[in-house]
Order: C-alpha cells, then sequence, then structure tokens
C-alpha cells in the first residue's frame, strides 16, 4: 500500500522496480530457489540471503505474513517444508503478492502432481521455467494457470519428440 | 530418489543431486562438487565433441552447482553453443545458465545477442518467447543497446502471438528501467496505451506493467491510458465471477489486472471527463460494497484476492483525496479489519489508515478508532503489527488526543521492543513539542522519556528541549524545578544530566529562593553526578558551573576549589582541562561586568524546523513523515514558540537550517570545534578578548580564514582558481554547459541584500539555503543543498564562476561539494569570498546534477554584494556633515527616486539599513524621519568611504509612498552600485 499523501505526490519520484527478488527456501535454511529482478553483485546476494532467511525463520507460524526489512516489504508464507519469500517496494500491494505466491505454488503442483520439496530439488530447472512463464522481470506475465502450463508442456513434448536413445551407462546415471 | 519427474529425465543430473543430498558434510559435499567439476572439464575439453544432450546436462549440472552457492568460473562458452541448439530444451537450458551466470559485461555478451537476435527473428514463438526472457532476466544495457529498437516493433505488430506480445512488453519495461534514454516509444505509444483494449487478458495484464511504467515517466504522452483503464475496470468489476473463466481467481475476476489497473490510475489526477469519473466513482463503490458481500468461499485465497483490490481501491481514493463519502467509506472499512482476525488484515488496516489519517476529510472518521489502536498496541503478538499500531497513532494524533496518544505511546515505550524504541522516542518527541498546549506538559514529557528511555534518546532530542525552555520564558522556571526534581534519583540517565546541567545554569536562579534548591544544593546535586558522565557531559557541567558563579556569586569560591582541582585544571583530556583553566581564569580576573556579559542568558534561538521532525524524516524516508506534516510542524512549532519575537527573515533561516549535517553545531547555534558548548554564542569574541593575554587562540569565525591565494592560472575559465591546499573540484561529469542564469536569479540576489542567512532557491527537488559572514574583506559563506526527494542525487557538482571583468575585482574559491546526496538529505559546501576591488556583477552558481537519471542543471547568482564588505562607521552629526559635503562632486553622488514596494515601518527600514553593513546613524539628520548611514566598503586593493541618505515621503503628490535615496561615495561607481542596489530593497 502507498504511505504517503498527496501533498508529497509532485515531489514524490515512483521507484519503478517491482517485485525485487523471490527466495524459496526450507525449514533448515537450504535455498532452493533464487530469482532476482534487481541487479545485485553474488556477494550481496548471499548476503541479504542469509539475513531474510533467519529473519523469517525466527518468526512465528501466527505472525503477519508482512514485514518491513530494510527499505524494502517481504511477503512470506509456508507451504508445507518451504518458505516462499517475496520482497517488494513499499508502495506495493502485499496482499495480490501473496496470492502470487500461491498461485505458484499452485502451479508447481499442478505440473509436478502434489508438488514437494523434493521435485524442486531434483528439477530446479523446470521450477525456474514455471516461474519465468508465470513472473517475468517481477511482473505477473500470465495469471492464467492453463496458458501457463500449456507453454510448458509444449515444451516438454517438443523435448520428447527429439529425444535421442541414449547411452547404457547414461541409462544407469554413470555420465 | 524420487519418483522421476515429467519431461527430461537428465538421469546423471538426477544422480549427481543424489549423491549431493546424501554427503553428510560440508567437506564431503566439496568433495563430491569437485570431483563433478573435474568431470565435466575433462569432458569439456576432450577430444570427442560432446552431443547436445550431454552439453545440456553438464551445464545444468555447472547450474545446480552454482546454485548450490559455489562458484562456476567454466562452461560459459558450452553454454552460449546450446543457444543455437534446434532442440527447444537444449536452448531453454543454454537461456536458463545465460540468465542466471552471465554478468552483462561478459565477452560473451555479443554471441549470446547474436543467438537471442537469430531466435527473434525465427518467427517461431516459443523461440521467440526464451529469447525474450533472456533479455528480460538479464537486463543489461549492451542488451537493451541491441534489442530496444526491436522489441517495440515485436510488441505491437499485427501478426504477433499473445505469448510473445505478453513477454515482449514485460521484457521492454525491464529494459526501460536499466536503460531509459534507450527506449523511445514515440511512434509506438498509441498503439502500446491500446493494449488496454487487448482482447486477451493475459497481454493486457503484461501490458499493463510497462504503460504503468511509462505513465509515471510520461505522463502526458500516455494520459489516453486514463478512460481505457477505466473501462477496462468498470467491466471487470461487474463482470460476474465467472465471466472471466480462467483469469477468475478464487471467484475473484482478474484480480492481478484489477490492480495494476488502479495502480496505473495512481499515476494521474481525478479524470477530468465527468463520465469517465463518474464510471471511475462507481467502480470505486462497487468495490467497497463487495467488502460487505458475503464471501463467495472460505478459502483465505479468496478474501485475499478480494482485499488486495480492495486496498489498491482505498489506496486510489486516498491519492485522489477528493472524495469525502469515498474516504469516508474506507475508514470506515478500514476499521472493521482492525478487528479482523487475520493478522494480516489488522497489520494492512493499520498500514492504510495512516494515509487517511492525513487528509481533512478522513482524519476524523480515523480519530474514531483510537482505542482500537491503542489496544493493538498494547495486545499484539507481532511486532511489526504493533508498529504499524504506533504509526497510525503517530499520523492520527493532534491537538484534542495528544496527551492521551504520548501517554500511551509513553507508558509502550517501557516494554516496546528495541528494535523500534528510538523511532518511538523521537515520535513521542514531536508529538509532545507540536501539539505543546502548556509547555510544563511538554518538558515532562520530555524527561519521562529520558527516564523511560534515554539510551534511545539522541541528542536532537535533548536540543531541542534546551531550545524550547530557552526561547519560552514562562516555562523557564518550571523547567528548572522539574529538572532539579529529576536529578535527585539516585540514578539518573546522563542526558538527564545534561539538560539538567544546562537547564539549571541558565535559569537556576528562578528557583534558588527555595533553601532547598539554594545555589549550593543545586550545584552539589549537580556535581554529585559529574564523575559518572562521560567527556563531553563533563564539559557541559562545567560550563554550567561557570555560569553559576555569575548568577550566584556566593558559589564562587566552592566552585573555584574545584576547578581548581588537580581532577580538573590537570584532567589528562585537554577539552576539560583547558575549560577548567579558562574558567578558573575568567571568574578571578573579570569584573563582574564583564562576567555578566560573557556568561549572559541564552539568547532566544532562531526558530526553526524541529530538527527531530528532520531526523525521523531521515531515519523513515518520505514514506513516514510527509511533506504535509513537516510544514504542519514547522508552522506549530513555530507559532508554538513565539515565532513573532524575530523578524519574518527567520522562517527562511529556520529553512536553510532544517537538516544541517552537524545537529550538534546547527542546534545549539554554535559550530563545530568551538570548544564552550554552553557558552552564548555572541559571547564568543567577549571571551576572545578576555583572553587574548593569556595566550588563548582566537576561536573567532573567521580564524582560518586565509585570504584565498590569487590563481596565476588565469586561463582557467572555472573562476579564480584553487589554492595548492585545496584539492580541485570534481572533474565535471555531464558535458552540458553550465545553464544561462534562471531568470530570476536576480530577484534572488536582492533578497540577500539586506540579509547574510535564508534559503537562496528552492524548486521542487532542491533547496539550496545559505548562511555567511563577512569581517573586513573577506566572506565566508556555507551553501546547504537539500535534496527534497526521497531519490538520490548524483553526479552533484557545483561551480562557482566570476564572469568576465569580475574575476579581477573579487576571488571566489568554492571547497568540494559531495559528489552524491542521499534523498532528504543535506550537504554543505564552504566558499571563501575575498574582495579585490569594488566590484558590480555577482558571482555565478552553476549546479548540476543527476536526479533519476535526468539532467538538472541550473545557474544562479551567488549573492555576493558590495555592501557586504560594508564595516559600519559611526560619527557625530558634525562629522557626517562635513564629509557629506566633501563628497560633493557630481559624479561621486548617486541619487535615485522611487516608489515605495513595501510599507514605510520605521521598525522594518531600520532593520534593513543595518543589515545592509552601514552604521545607522541616530540624530544626524535635522529630519527625524529621514535616515543616514555611514560605512566603509572594504577591498584589498582600496577603502571606499559611502555615506547614505534615505528620505521616506509617506504623502507624496502622486498620493504614492516614494522615497529618494542619495548615496555619496569617493568612488563614482560605488555610489551607482549602491543606489541600484538599494532601490530593489525599500
Amino acid at each position: 500500500m502507498r504511505k504517503k499523501s498527496t501533498a508529497a505526490y509532485s515531489a514524490y519520484i515512483y521507484k519503478i522496480e517491482k517485485m525485487q527478488f523471490m527466495l524459496l527456501f526450507s525449514r533448515q535454511g537450504k535455498l532452493r530457489l533464487q530469482k532476482w529482478y534487481v541487479p545485485l553483485s553474488d556477494k550481496e546476494k548471499k548476503k541479504i540471503t542469509r539475513e531474510l532467511v533467519q529473519t523469517v525463520l525466527a518468526r512465528k507460524p501466527k505472525m503477519c505474513s508482512f514485514l518491513e526489512w530494510r527499505d524494502l516489504k517481504i511477503v512470506y508464507k509456508r507451504y508445507a517444508s518451504l518458505y516462499f519469500c517475496c520482497a517488494i517496494e513499499d508502495q506495493d500491494n502485499e496482499l495480490i503478492t501473496l496470492e502470487i505466491i500461491h498461485r505458484y505454488v499452485e502451479l508447481l503442483d499442478k505440473y509436478f502432481g502434489s508438488v514437494c520439496e523434493l521435485d524442486i530439488i531434483f528439477n530446479f530447472e523446470k521450477a525456474y521455467f514455471i516461474l519465468d512463464e508465470f513472473l517475468l522481470g517481477g511482473e505477473a506475465q500470465e495469471t492464467s494457470k492453463k496458458n501457463v502450463l500449456k507453454a510448458i508442456e509444449q515444451a516438454d513434448l517438443l523435448q520428447e519428440e527429439a529425444e535421442t536413445p541414449r547411452s547404457v551407462l547414461e541409462e544407469i546415471g554413470l555420465t | 530418489m524420487p519418483a522421476v519427474s515429467k519431461g527430461d529425465g537428465m538421469r546423471g543430473l538426477a544422480v549427481f543431486i543424489s549423491d549431493i543430498r546424501n554427503c553428510k558434510s560440508k567437506e564431503a559435499e566439496i568433495k563430491r562438487i569437485n570431483k563433478e567439476l573435474a568431470n565435466i572439464r575433462s569432458k569439456f575439453k576432450g577430444d570427442k565433441a560432446l552431443d547436445g544432450y550431454s552439453k545440456k546436462k553438464y551445464v545444468c549440472k555447472l547450474l545446480f552447482i552454482f546454485l548450490l552457492g559455489h562458484d562456476i568460473d567454466f562452461g560459459h562458452m558450452e553454454a552460449v553453443n546450446l543457444l543455437s541448439s534446434n532442440k527447444y530444451t537444449e536452448k531453454q537450458i543454454g537461456y536458463l545458465f545465460i540468465s542466471v551466470l552471465v554478468n552483462s559485461n561478459s565477452e560473451l555478451i555479443r554471441l549470446i545477442n547474436n543467438a537471442i537476435k537469430n531466435d527473434l527473428s525465427s518467427r517461431n514463438p516459443t523461440f521467440m518467447c526464451l529469447a525474450l526472457h533472456c533479455i528480460a532476466n538479464v537486463g543489461s544495457r549492451e542488451m537493451a543497446e541491441a534489442f530496444a529498437g526491436e522489441i517495440p516493433r515485436i510488441l505491437v505488430a499485427g501478426d504477433t502471438m499473445d505469448s510473445v506480445k505478453q513477454s515482449a512488453a514485460l521484457c521492454l519495461l525491464r529494459l526501460y528501467k536499466t536503460s531509459p534514454d534507450l527506449v523511445l516509444m514515440g511512434e509506438w505509444t498509441s498503439r502500446v496505451v491500446h493494449l488496454l483494449n487487448d482482447q486477451h487478458m493475459g497481454v493486457v495484464t503484461a501490458a499493463i506493467s510497462l504503460i504503468t511504467c511509462l505513465s509515471q515517466k510520461n505522463p502526458d504522452e500516455f494520459k489516453t491510458c486514463v478512460s481505457l483503464a477505466v473501462s477496462r475496470l468498470s467491466r471487470i468489476v461487474s463482470s460476474a465471477s465467472t465471466d472471466l473463466q480462467d483469469y477468475t481467481y478464487y471467484f475473484v475476476p482478474a484480480p492481478w489486472l484489477s490492480c495494476k489497473l488502479l495502480r496505473l490510475l495512481q499515476c494521474y489526477p481525478p479524470p477530468e471527463d465527468g463520465a469517465v469519473k463518474g464510471r471511475l466513482v462507481e467502480c470505486l463503490e462497487t468495490i467497497l460494497n463487495k467488502a460487505q458481500e458475503p464471501p463467495k468461499s472460505k478459502k483465505v485465497q479468496h478474501s485475499n484476492a478480494k482485499n488486495a483490490i480492495l486496498f489498491e481501491a482505498i489506496s486510489l481514493i486516498i491519492h485522489y483525496d477528493s472524495e469525502p463519502n469515498l474516504l469516508v467509506r474506507a475508514c470506515n472499512q478500514l476499521g472493521q479489519f482492525l478487528q479482523h482476525r487475520e493478522t494480516n488484515l489488522r497489520y494492512l488496516a493499520l498500514e492504510s489508515m495512516c494515509t487517511l489519517a492525513s487528509s481533512e476529510f478522513s482524519h476524523e472518521a480515523v480519530k474514531t478508532h483510537i482505542e482500537t489502536v491503542i489496544n493493538a498496541l498494547k495486545t499484539e503478538r507481532d511486532v511489526s503489527v504493533r508498529q504499524r499500531a504506533a504509526d497510525l497513532l503517530y499520523a492520527m494524533c493532534d491537538r484534542s488526543n495528544a496527551k492521551q496518544i504520548v501517554a500511551e505511546m509513553l507508558s509502550y515505550l517501557e516494554t516496546a521492543d528495541y528494535s523500534i524504541r528510538e523511532e518511538m522516542v523521537l515520535k513521542v518527541a514531536i508529538l509532545a513539542e507540536k501539539y505543546a498546549v502548556d509547555y510544563s506538559w511538554y518538558v515532562d514529557t520530555i524527561l519521562n522519556l529520558i527516564r523511560i528511555a534515554g539510551d534511545y534518546v539522541s541528542e536532537e532530542v535533548w536540543y531541542r528541549v534546551i531550545q524550547i525552555v530557552i526561547n519560552r520564558d514562562d516555562v523557564q522556571g518550571y523547567a528548572a524545578k522539574t529538572v532539579f526534581e529529576a536529578l535527585q534519583a539516585p540514578a539518573c540517565h546522563e542526558n538527564m544530566v545534561k539538560v539538567g546541567g544546562y537547564i539549571l545554569g541558565e535559569f537556576g536562579n528562578l528557583i534558588a529562593g527555595d533553601p532547598r534548591s539554594s545555589p549550593l544544593v543545586q550545584f552539589n546535586l549537580l556535581h554529585s553526578k559529574f564523575h559518572l558522565c562521560s567527556v563531553p557531559t563533563r564539559a557541559l557541567l562545567l560550563s554550567a558551573y561557570i555560569k553559576f558563579i555569575n548568577l550566584f556569586p556566593e558559589t564562587k569560591s566552592t566552585i573555584q576549589e574545584v576547578l581548581r582541582s588537580d581532577s580538573q585544571i590537570r584532567n589528562s583530556d585537554v577539552e576539560l582541562q583547558q575549560r577548567a583553566v579558562e574558567y578558573l581564569k575568567l571568574s578571578s580576573i573579570a569584573s563582574t561586568d564583564v562576567l555578566a556579559t560573557v556568561l549572559e542568558e541564552m539568547p532566544p534561538f532562531p526558530e526553526r524546523e524541529s530538527s527531530i521532525l528532520a531526523k525521523l524524516k531521515k531515519k523513515k524516508g518520505p514514506g513516514a513523515v510527509s511533506v504535509n506534516e513537516l510544514e504542519e510542524g514547522k508552522r506549530e512549532g513555530g507559532e508554538l514558540n513565539g515565532g513573532g519575537e524575530r523578524g519574518g527573515d527567520n522562517s527562511a533561516i529556520a529553512a536553510s537550517n532544517a537538516s544541517t549535517p552537524s545537529p550538534s553545531a546547527d542546534l545549539l547555534g554554535l559550530r563545530t570545534g568551538l570548544p564552550v558548548s554552553a557558552a552564548p554564542p555572541t559571547a564568543g569574541s567577549l571571551l576572545v578578548d578576555v583572553f587574548s593575554e593569556a595566550g588563548v587562540n582566537d576561536d573567532g569565525f573567521l580564524r582560518d580564514l586565509e585570504p584565498p591565494t590569487e590563481s596565476s592560472d588565469s586561463l582557467l575559465a572555472e573562476g579564480p582558481g584553487d589554492s595548492d591546499s585545496t584539492p580541485p573540484p570534481p572533474p565535471s561529469v555531464v558535458s552540458e554547459e553550465p545553464a544561462p542564469p534562471l531568470p530570476e536569479s536576480d530577484e534572488l540576489l536582492n533578497k540577500f541584500v539586506c540579509k547574510n542567512n535564508g534559503v537562496l532557491f528552492e524548486n521542487q527537488l532542491l533547496q539550496i539555503g545559505i548562511k555567511s559572514e563577512y569581517r573586513q574583506n573577506l566572506g565566508r559563506m556555507y551553501l546547504f543543498y537539500g535534496n527534497k526527494t526521497s531519490v538520490q542525487f548524483v553526479t552533484f557538482t557545483t561551480t562557482v564562476t566570476c564572469p568576465g571583468e569580475l574575476q579581477s575585482h573579487l576571488n571566489v574559491q568554492a571547497k568540494p561539494v559531495e559528489p552524491l546526496i542521499e534523498g532528504g538529505a543535506q550537504v554543505q559546501q564552504v566558499i571563501n569570498i575575498e574582495s579585490l576591488t569594488d566590484f558590480f556583477e555577482a558571482p555565478l552558481l552553476n549546479i548540476k546534477f543527476r536526479y533519476g537519471g535526468a539532467l538538472q542543471n541550473l545557474t544562479l547568482k551567488l549573492p555576493v554584494t558590495i555592501n557586504k564588505f560594508f564595516q559600519p562607521t559611526e560619527m557625530a552629526s558634525h562629522d557626517f556633515f562635513q564629509r557629506w559635503k566633501q563628497l560633493s562632486q557630481p559624479q561621486q553622488e548617486a541619487q535615485k527616486i522611487f516608489k515605495a514596494n513595501h510599507g514605510m515601518d520605521t521598525e522594518v527600514l531600520k532593520a534593513k539599513l543595518l543589515g545592509l553593513g552601514m552604521a545607522l546613524l541616530e540624530n544626524v539628520d535635522p529630519n527625524p524621519e529621514n535616515f543616514v548611514c555611514a560605512g566603509v566598503i572594504q577591498s584589498k586593493a582600496q577603502q571606499v568611504g559611502s555615506l547614505l541618505r534615505l528620505e521616506p515621503n509617506a504623502q507624496a503628490q502622486s498620493g504614492e509612498q516614494m522615497y529618494r535615496l542619495t548615496v555619496r561615495s569617493s568612488k563614482d561607481t560605488v555610489s551607482k552600485r549602491l543606489c541600484e542596489l538599494l532601490a530593489e530593497q525599500f
């Protein structure tokens, strides 16, 4: 929500970044997915991740899903063993961000079929692909579940057609 | 092993991930990773060409290793190779690797751009989308350079697939954020705006983000989007919950798009077209109505989506701030949420109400919820919610409820979380000051604040209480009594000792009549705290002691004894030792009269914006304290603190002082580095006189002001050049020529002819304040550049030049200024000025900086006028007329007859003439209505004596108020210039 009066309007310049980043991490604090929508150095990313994971994990279950952190707002929600955590700007809408998280979870769930943390660990690339179809540059690109999954499944289809026979070694996972 | 997933099972990858997960220790994991890296490296280097699948698998493994937090320094080339694969999944992995791992300055960027270019022109929508995603993810400047021209074409082309349009819109948005200068919408503008009408909801959802961003930057060009957005919103809001099929989310039609539409509308004022506005108001009413309907689902997703739209609608209502009915309805709705069982809603309601509180239409409605909010402050279990409650109490505070709110906040402070204490303290201090009706309440509150949360009471807070006590004589006795009582506590906070020391030193006499607080009792009480205090506090106490000697001669011997003790006079701290020595000496050699003058009561502080407010603003950014509030604070502060006591100029000084970087210097009206922090500034020079024999350094203002050295390098157009000791100003980053002086710069200059301090210039971005002092032919000017926005100013450079002949008349040296000004911050620049001979023009001050990417370039005239170098000359009537006659050559006199621009108030005229720098001579002119002045203009080359006579004529023939001004100087040009300057002043 925007925190400013109309009088301040003219002097106020919008920061035009929307979502700054999204992190998925486990209850043990293991990072499972990271998506950065603002350019940051690897060092900064690691620092932010460390601090934020700590902050969020320290919160109690019934607390509210929003918190001010540095000059950002953090919106987070826990699904089973995974925390989904988004950083947005001061004037952004917290509730709709909460539902962005939920829609993403739904997409993962639909794609993997009752998704669990392991699906995301072993198929991390898919998790990234789905996210890119849903959110691009931190903004919702396509909110229809059907349309997002259609795009992803089309890709899978292309893949299966293109599949070539693999060596025996590859089949047993030795290369 | 998990159930094998859909799509490509890269078994080798799955096995590797399993291995990593099975590692028992960090070391084992690193070992396994190193083994894998060696394997991959050998594969990549091997003779056998790898097939696409293997390449994909290894690149994917590298990516996994990187995401685990390890560095990856190879494989980039292989990933780039994958981009040109014909197989979708290989290409996809290639792009993913690039998006995650390639930074913009990579040498590979050319190859990557090539591959992207091929995919963009492939006309294969899936490939195009991949390429667009990659650009949007990397978003580097190089990519903007390569593709910013192409993507708008793709976005608006008639035959582009919907999915590609969606990616293109957001891709362009990302490039616009990185490199706004490269994304030129020009001819595409109208077609992009019309994407709001697109049949495909996904296209609208993506495009609106781009349009919102572009509208924020170019509102005029995009303003047609308002009516389109309203009609789109209206269609969504009125649609049934199933109409939009897959864009309906838990029975809420298109919540994301609705929020984005409402957000877009917040870039604009309310629509002017009555029909559009009516339709919009209808939408907003419908949204408010829906909030009252029973939920269509019990799922939290349903209520979240619905309320997301509601809160966004309320933001828009607050943004318009023109529909009282909607504002009050919004407030009532939020009021319901304040007691909702969902913590999230309570949090958001508190937050949103904060902004409603600042609207005149809803302020009263917000206030009705005070009890609920106080209750939230006391009972919420989540600190972030309590913080919101405290913010809201602050926002809803006014005269009617200030006492209650301040009391609640004070009692909350006792148990408040450490993380928010400092901010709470500032807020309490501000409210107490802003709404103080009686000052005893204010003093009580601040002292309570120090008692409860002394550690969190910053300097600004206790400086401020002292400022106010000094400026309000009706509260001084009460303050003295109260601090005296507070100091009785066996353990009191050091900040309390500071306030106590200062106030008793000034006003201890007001309570000295009571034997329980006799001078000696006061002194002993203060001195009992001395040894527990830090050096700065001890220094302050020593100053209080010397003031005691003046106030209460009977304490002199006791205090002298204390000062004389080894622990003072030989203190290892040089500051304390110096004070002890000086004060002891002062008390022994100065006569009572001198002592009384030196240690006179502090003069009232100039009225100014509370520096606490400035601090809070800085702490929280502009979000927390609105401009409104600041101004209100200033206004009320001025009124409360007896703003009428001084001339109107003070408000200007106040503004320029508002957030001077060194608050200690600023607040106490002393400069940093001046050691005697409790001595009144007016006494500074007196102290110096007393001690000049004792060999104490002159701490006077111009002590370290050396005449600027003449530059031998006169070729530099920059100005008179820099002395060796001053580093040259940072090279100008911006190549643009300095702008010509602003049209109003002469007018601004004229404002400063008769004063030295104030606000030189102000626009929406920048405020420039000036403080200056002159002595003989030297001057020093402090410029304060204040960033009024919340965004940094970068490459901030200033250049002072003396155009044309002025170069040889005036020597001006500007110290370099910080190139970066944070939002809400202020930086200071010192300018040294030396007058070489008399001069006419003013130096030019050019300021350049970048604000949100746009270059700001403005030039002002620096208010250095010849009269600044006046030394007043007192003389008797006889002498005056004798000299007047001596200057009788026609060219020595300049005369002007002009209409009065301002009222003929004698006191105002006198103040202006004094400000001019000449001596105002009383009883000289036979006509008591006239004013005469005398002074000598100092410059390095010469001294020019000047005499002035101002004859007001309140009832001239024309019925208008007229003046005749006559100036005679030993130099004709000076007479002329003075006459010109002064004619604008009266």
